[in-house]
């Protein structure tokens, strides 16, 4: 809900900025620089934070940052864990996004190498959820129920594994597709639902196509560490499975606490505060803001 | 923020992003004269406000040699306006109000649009509200609000038309002839008549209102059907 969403923001931008600063016991004229996501996003949203993020800039008299909110959900990592490694590989997976990422220095390089076709991770998840009765958001519920089940009940597809298929791109339509049809198949035939075995078996067939395509990425670019981020990092199955698979192929494997995972101001200031280490200039203020800006771009001037 | 202190002499910024114009100004107040316009820099480019309104305030500032930490307050147009830029200059003097520890006062578009008018006869105003509708507001021969701000579409709206002599506002220029009523030059608000709409409560350093912008209409949302029933297993 794009409109409802940019109106909730204009209202909570002045107190959450207050309860900041609050929590972390410092004043305004204490920062050193400004950073705000440019893009990707909702526009009506982007335009909210980015005013926002200017008048604040200018009336401080401090840098303003406009940054790729992607490549702040691998910053995100370095709060938890210190620096990342020169290369390492980073699989994004949130309701909005599923990426797997190729990151050569937050500040220097960030390759994309692989992406939905069609439907995010938690977009999925959220539809399934729908179809199960289950609340909104669906991550947490499925996997919930998913504990309960048995992942290997019932086999949903694996999208894009074929042998001609693209090696490090995600489908998940065709999976939502295929539970719906299972599920009005067994309705059909006046059979009861096991919800968890549903569930659970969605679940498996989301985190082996996610971790299968990461850490088989990992080997082929010869790259140690994999991060995981985004709001689906927190899943269970998805974390453990990938835990299993680095493990087994010697890969690192970083993945935040769930509060950094999902989208938060931190981990803009902690991809800010490594820019302006790096020496980065800093954004004009008439910046625009980039509904589809690419993970490429760190950030925008 | 909290002083309720009378002050002599104020030092605005006034800015507003419900129109199409991204307009920001610096303004003098002084008790007992009308304000007085020391620079303003206003671009007309609906989709440019949130690019141009903060390189517009550090202009007008430059201009009449002042810096932000001069300013003792700030007027922002509240609208109604198209949602995305108005939440703009809102979110803008909101940010700023924060940073510089002073106060924001909201006003309503149309008023400091009545302002300029200055016609002493009751008016119209009419902003464009896309969607082929008007932001409108009727004003006393004084200057005074007496009904709105509503949207409508300007054929409903010539329908029931408040006794005006005269409309002004870029709505009222669009639907000059489904209105029938003669126009006046007052495009958009300028700097100084958003100050005045506020001059009050600016001299008597009054609490200002909630910064909350004046939407008339209803967010584009639609909420979510209902949810497919699966039988618990
Ligand atoms: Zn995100």
């Amino acid at each position: 809900m794009p409109e409802v969403a940019s109106r909730a923001h204009l209202e909570a931008m002045v107190p959450t900025m207050r309860r900041a600063l609050e929590k972390a016991d410092v004043e305004l004229s204490d920062i050193h620089s400004i950073a705000v996501t440019a893009g990707p996003g909702l526009a009506g949203a982007l335009l909210v934070g980015v005013s926002a993020a200017k008048a604040y800039a200018a009336a401080l008299d401090k840098p303003l940052l406009g940054v790729n909110h992607l490549a702040g959900h691998v910053a995100a990592d370095t709060l938890e864990h210190g620096p990342l490694p020169k290369r390492c590989l980073a699989l994004l997976v949130s309701g909005g996004h599923s990426q797997l990422l190729l990151v050569e220095g937050l500040a220097e390089r960030i390759t994309e190498i692989g992406s939905t076709v069609d439907d995010a991770a938690g977009e999925a998840y959220d539809k399934v959820a729908r179809l199960l009765d289950l609340p909104y958001p669906g991550g947490p519920p499925i996997d919930k129920l998913a504990k309960q089940g048995n992942g290997c009940a019932i086999t949903f597809p694996r999208g894009l594994t074929g042998p001609r298929d693209a090696k490090y791109d995600f489908s998940f339509s065709g999976l939502k597709t295929a539970v719906a049809r299972w599920v009005e198949r067994q309705e059909r035939a006046g059979e009861e639902i096991p919800l968890a075995d549903v569930a659970a078996s969605f679940q498996e067939a989301v985190a082996d196509v996610l971790t299968a395509k990461a850490v088989r990425a990992c080997k082929d670019l010869g790259v140690d560490t994999l991060v995981i981020s985004g709001g689906v990092a927190a899943n269970s199955r998805l974390s453990g499975l990938a835990a299993e698979r680095c493990a087994e192929a010697g890969i690192q494997l970083r993945v935040p606490r769930p509060r950094l995972c999902t989208d938060n101001g931190a981990m803009i200031a902690a991809l800010g505060a490594h820019l302006v280490a790096a020496g980065a200039k800093p954004s004009p203020l008439d910046l625009s803001t980039t509904p589809g800006l690419p993970v490429s771009t760190v950030q925008v001037f | 923020m909290a002083d309720a202190v009378p002050l002599s002499v104020v030092l605005v910024l006034a800015v507003d992003t419900a129109t199409p114009a991204v307009t920001a100004g610096v303004v003098d107040l002084t008790p007992g004269s009308p304000p007085r316009l020391l620079a303003e820099r206003v671009t007309v480019n609906a989709k440019a406000h949130g690019e141009l309104l903060t390189p517009h305030v550090q202009e007008a500032l430059a201009r009449a040699g002042k810096r932000l930490a001069d300013l003792d307050a700030v007027v922002c147009g509240s609208g109604p306006g198209p949602f995305t830029g108005l939440r703009v200059g809102l979110v803008t003097a909101a940010a700023l109000g924060q940073a510089l520890n002073r106060p924001v006062y909201p006003v309503p578009t149309p008023d400091a649009i009545a302002l300029d008018a200055r016609t002493g006869k009751p008016l119209l105003v009419a902003t464009d509200a896309r969607r082929r509708e008007v932001y409108w507001a009727a004003y006393d021969a004084a200057g005074r609000r007496t009904d709105g701000p509503h949207v409508d579409r300007p054929a409903d709206l010539a329908a029931k038309l408040p006794a005006v002599a005269s409309a002004a506002g870029e709505g009222a220029e669009i639907y000059a002839e489904v209105l029938g009523l003669p126009v006046v030059e007052a495009r958009y608000p300028s700097p100084v008549s958003l100050v005045a709409a506020a001059a009050e409560e600016l001299l008597a350093g009054a609490r200002p209102a909630a910064l909350t912008p004046l939407y008339l209409r209803r967010p584009d949302a639609v909420e979510p059907v209902g949810r497919k029933r699966v039988t618990k297993g």
